[in-house]
């Protein structure tokens, strides 16, 4: 028994640390779950990016819909690389996706969206940013997927792809707008 | 003065030296109480954006809004344990630069004691082992 065990044991543990690391090596560190997937949305109260700045942009916008929000900024490089792909799944579906522009110049965003489309319902504008933090973002582009009473069902860090579109957000709307 | 010496006196000095930080842009407290609640506040939670700082330390943004937050809750009057479980609420755990004890944690903070527990078993055995060869008489060995 001994002499197996004596050759053995450091190959499995060898192997059992190679396990280990190789996963380690494949996790995205800098994606972080949110507590906030099955709770309510934070509500807030916010000026429009766009429009006479009369009435303000609450979550009651949203009421009753399948909706995405997408937290931006026109000085984040990653969303504008997003903003493509944003165009495109407007164009392509009837999905209600709304925009809260947080820390931002309003010139500059209104700016881009002039030059490049405008892939939104409506376009909440958080100068402060302290609804992006009570909604815990944390690096921009973050797009939420909200169900029909408001509940956060799905949170996805990073600028959204076509193919993220189509494989994961997709059949997620779907199932939600399926959910009474 | 020798070379020698003056080269080590630079690097001495070098050495001891602290850079100045000067990262945190909120005013301070008139009341040094809070100040000090602050101060050790801030050096609780992590910035996310920078995961290997606390707010204290990082410099991006986010960790300048964030202790913006920790300000304002200071301010109101809020408890520690209301202004901790605001960013973990939001943030969840991963916002303590302290990870707490659970079950998703046990392995971080049993690590090193079951590391130590190997080691001594190593001991124990060479130890044994080489106490019965001793008592082996030298005649014996062959």
């Amino acid at each position: 028994m001994w002499p197996y065990l004596k050759f053995g044991l450091p190959v499995l543990v060898l192997a059992a640390l190679i396990v280990l690391f190789a996963r380690g090596l494949f996790l995205n560190p800098t994606v972080v779950s949110s507590p906030l997937i099955g709770k309510p949305q934070p509500g807030f109260s916010l000026p429009r990016l766009e429009g006479d700045g009369q009435e303000p942009f609450t979550q009651t916008e949203w009421q009753g819909q399948v909706a995405l929000v997408n937290f931006w900024g026109s000085w984040c490089v990653a969303c504008r690389d997003e903003h493509p792909v944003l165009m495109q799944f407007a164009a392509e579906h009837a999905v209600p996706l709304y925009g809260l522009d947080y820390k931002d110049e309003r010139a500059v965003a209104e700016d881009m969206l002039s030059k490049q489309g405008n892939p939104y319902s409506d376009i909440a504008f958080d100068a402060s940013g302290d609804v992006a933090i009570n909604w815990g973002v944390y690096g921009a582009p973050e797009t939420f997927l909200l169900d029909r009473h408001g509940v956060i069902r799905y949170k996805y860090i990073g600028p959204l792809t076509p193919e993220l579109i189509r494989n994961d957000l997709l059949p997620r709307i779907r199932s939600l707008e399926g959910e009474r | 003065m020798s070379r020698l010496l003056r080269a080590f006196t630079a690097v001495f000095l070098l050495a001891a030296s602290v850079p100045v930080f000067g990262i945190d842009s909120q005013p301070p407290f008139p009341d040094a109480a809070e100040q000090a609640r602050y101060e050790v506040l801030i050096h609780v939670f992590r910035c996310l954006v920078c995961q290997n700082e606390t707010i204290a330390d990082s410099d991006a943004d986010l960790a300048a809004d964030l202790r913006r937050q920790v300000h304002v809750m200071v301010a109101a009057g809020k408890s520690d344990a209301e202004i901790r479980s605001y960013l973990v609420d939001r943030y969840g755990n991963f916002v303590l630069y302290k990870p707490p004890v659970e079950t998703s944690t046990w392995l971080l903070w049993g690590g090193p004691f079951l590391l130590l527990f190997a080691g001594l078993v190593v001991v124990v055995t060479v130890v044994k082992r080489r106490a019965r060869m001793d008592e082996t008489p030298p005649g014996d060995e062959t």
